[in-house]
């Protein structure tokens, strides 16, 4: 996708950020949004609430299609953070006669991170798995980890800045070996990697809508039936009394259509992703001295998150302005801090501090590639010589 | 169709939905991104930011985006309450669900909650407020107008005490804003609830309005966005869509009054002239498009579902509450009996509404009183 006014050409590389919305998603919100549209309050019971209720059911059913589990297990929230700090306190709060020990990751969302930070200031205890070089958790070292008081483990299912795949099967069958519950944070692979929630054995997984062509605002929680949570929100009792406010029909109908339009081409779309992402690490890694982050084959299809030697990464950057990726996380951008998801992979300073997440989408396409690489290419020459002459 | 029931939700305005599209359109950056695309998202979540600022007279670093009212209510019971630790909370008996329902957590979460008392007219008295206070008391909430009687509280009094007592000042004003002038100085608080959907904004997107005095614990944690207040990728069509409302309301804010009251006016001249009208709060200052009512006889439901048929849509209450058949909470504070309160409806009107409406509404209401069985009290 280009976008922009300057005379340079500009790439849009960083979908694991967020993804433009779909137009047929636009489409199915606009009809929420007009004054003549179905704008009332889904909790209303006169003939526009219950047409707007629909759609929002319609919504979650989509979703639980796609997922396949029973529409109710569908809690609505404001984004994966939200969900993510609903599964963890919630479930975390409703078992605290069970045990005050939760089990997370060093790599995990900051979402995540902090939602555990909160609940240690509350006196329970986290422990931090630490991934291999690869950014692989190995199911032994959850099963080390797992105690007699573990309430609660809390994974995700692909890394945001590596695209690293957890074989959350293995793991589940772990966590399954203790009375623990098993959050999976699966905002960054939903929808890339099939999931079907009535063969993964997870009690807990987070959505949202604007990694996949959906709105931003809108995600989702899935709750295994008749497991009980402490709400984060309390009021009305929408949701079953798991999360109250008034249901943002726009949103949530835009969410379960993007849903269902990205399971539906998912197999095409990872295919020629894939081919694109291949692409772009041969033609990265010619410069020399271009280090791959993460485990070479168990990744998402469209994140490819490289550290380059010998060069600055706040120099490279901006020198390469003109391509939008990131050096991690979007929500720890403003942050310089080197990643501390390449750190724990073992990283150095410099390797952890020149490291650039690409990642791709719809609007991809190999002239993209062939200009990032291009680019690539020479602004490395060229930090490098300035750094030799120094 | 004849929309009257603006307190549940509102249409969207044509320039709201026009300041949402672009970014669902185009402006589809994460605002925390540093590169072109997330700066030009992060932009336009400034300008709307200034625009929720200017509508109740802050700097727009005072306004922390929520996804929505019921949020901004829980961030600020919550946020304060887990802060202090322990302490005396005070709200009054008229709540929102969504003050109800985080007292209720705190409450069970070993916190002293203690409801303020109404009169009949629906007005918290400021005294009763004071003779509760105490060096205890960490916060009092008191909402600015109620929803379903539309009746105004003196928010401003209530907050001179409460800080005189050194506790926290919290109002939701999801239903006054737009509606009526509203300055956030001027109502003394330092927190105040604001909700885009009850402005002809969409629905998801609310606000916290905060003077900077209070340290709040965060209710969503992880990523940093709002000040480390409130994580997650922010909304940015919602929150392009609430400044959008609140920059139409702040201009039209007298206008839209005094449309709605004017219809108000004539829906009441005309119902109390029939017999067996009860009015709730009438005697006190009001939401100028709210008027909550019953019919002698009539059960609030079967009136609600009988102007459904006909296409008007009325409320008994509470939109989140509209499964319920308990008589409003509202009304029962107020000291109305159950049975009146039983025959509660809400009809409130908004900028599309007109006379003619009011007359619909009229003729509809007369021809359901035709079907009260013989004997009833009816009109």
């Amino acid at each position: 996708m280009k976008a922009g006014n300057n005379n340079f050409r500009l790439v849009y590389m960083d979908y694991a950020a967020t993804t433009p919305v779909d137009p047929r998603v636009v489409e199915t919100m606009v009809a929420y949004l007009g004054p003549d549209g179905l704008f009332a309050n889904p909790s209303s019971s006169h003939v526009q609430g219950r047409a707007a209720r629909e759609a929002v059911e319609t919504a979650r059913v989509e979703i639980a299609t796609v997922l396949n589990v029973a529409p109710e297990t569908i809690v609505f929230t404001s984004g994966a953070t939200e969900a993510d700090n609903l599964a963890i306190k919630g479930a975390a709060r409703a078992r605290i006669k069970h045990g005050r020990h939760i089990v997370t990751e060093k790599t995990a969302h900051k979402a995540v991170l902090d939602a555990c930070k909160a609940l240690e200031r509350e006196g329970f205890e986290v422990t931090y798995l630490v991934p291999d070089r690869e950014g692989i958790i190995s199911p032994d070292s959850l099963a080390d980890a797992l105690r007699d008081d573990t309430v609660l483990v809390s994974l995700l299912h692909a890394n945001n800045e590596t695209g690293v795949v957890q074989d959350v099967e293995s793991l589940a069958r772990e966590v399954r070996k203790s009375k623990a519950l098993f959050h999976l944070d699966a905002a960054q692979s939903a929808v890339k990697l099939p999931l079907d929630l009535a063969v993964l054995d997870v009690d807990l997984a987070a959505f949202s809508a604007h990694k996949f062509y959906g709105p931003k605002g809108a995600g989702a929680l899935y709750v295994r039936k008749g497991l009980r949570l402490e709400p984060l929100l309390h009021g009305g009792g929408h949701e079953r009394g798991l999360r109250a406010g008034t249901l943002a029909t726009h949103q949530l109908a835009g969410l379960g259509r993007a849903f269902a339009l990205a399971a539906a081409d998912r197999n095409e779309e990872m295919a020629r992703l894939t081919g694109l992402r291949e692409r772009l690490w041969q033609g990265l890694s010619a410069a020399g001295g271009v280090f791959l982050n993460g485990h070479p084959a168990r990744r998402l299809a469209n994140i490819l998150n490289v550290s380059v030697g010998g060069v600055d990464g706040e120099a490279l950057q901006l020198a390469l302005r003109d391509i939008a990726c990131s050096a991690g996380a979007a929500c720890n951008a403003a942050n310089r801090e080197p990643s501390y998801v390449l750190r724990a992979l073992g990283r150095d300073d410099q390797l952890a501090g020149a490291s650039l997440r690409f990642s791709l989408g719809r609007w991809s396409t190999a002239e993209d590639v062939d200009y990032v690489m291009q680019r690539f290419g020479r602004e490395v020459a060229r930090l490098r010589e300035l750094a030799g002459a120094a | 169709m004849i929309y009257l029931d603006h307190n549940a939700t509102s249409p969207i305005a044509p320039e709201v939905r026009a300041a949402m599209l672009p970014a669902l359109e185009s402006l589809f950056g994460n605002p925390s991104s540093i590169h072109e695309a997330g700066r030009l998202a992060q932009n336009a979540l400034d300008e709307a930011r200034r625009q929720v600022a200017a509508l109740v007279n802050v700097h727009a670093r005072q306004v922390i985006f929520t996804g929505g009212g019921t949020e901004a209510n829980n961030l600020a019971l919550k946020g304060v309450a887990q802060r202090e630790g322990k302490g005396r909370i005070l709200v009054s008996s008229i709540e929102h669900s969504s003050i109800k329902g985080p007292a209720r957590d705190l409450a069970a979460a070993g916190f002293t909650v203690e409801e303020i008392p109404v009169n009949p007219k629906g007005r918290i008295l400021p005294g009763a407020v004071k003779a509760r206070l105490g060096a205890d008391v960490i916060l009092v909430s008191v909402m600015l107008a109620n929803n379903e009687t539309g009746v105004l509280q003196d928010v401003a009094e209530i907050s001179r005490y409460v800080r005189e007592a050194g506790a926290v000042m919290h109002t939701d004003a999801a239903q006054a804003a737009g509606r009526i002038p509203l300055d956030f100085r001027a109502t003394g608080a330092q927190l105040m609830t604001l909700s885009a959907h009850k402005m002809y904004g969409p629905k998801g997107v609310g606000a916290l309005i905060t003077d900077g005095s209070v340290d709040l614990v965060p209710q969503i944690s992880g990523g940093g966005q709002e000040a480390d207040r409130r994580a997650g990728t922010e909304n940015l069509a919602g929150i392009l869509g609430f400044g959008a409302a609140a920059a139409l309301a702040n201009a039209n804010q007298p206008q839209r009054a005094g449309h709605v009251c004017a219809l108000r006016d004539r829906l009441e001249e005309s119902l109390v002239i029939r017999p067996g009208i009860t009015i709730f709060g009438r005697e006190a200052e009001r939401l100028p498009n709210t008027c909550q009512f019953a019919i002698a006889g009539m059960d609030g439901e079967t009136v609600q579902m009988g102007l459904d048929r006909q296409g008007i849509a009325v409320s008994t209450g509470s939109a989140c509450h509209s499964k319920s058949t308990e008589p409003s909470h509202v009304l029962l504070a107020m000291g109305v009996e159950p049975s009146i309160a039983h025959g509660a409806v809400r009809v409130s009107f908004g900028a599309s509404n007109t006379q003619a409406d009011v007359d619909a509404l009229l003729a509809a209401l007369d021809g359901l009183s035709r079907t009260l069985p013989t004997g009833a009290v009816g009109w």
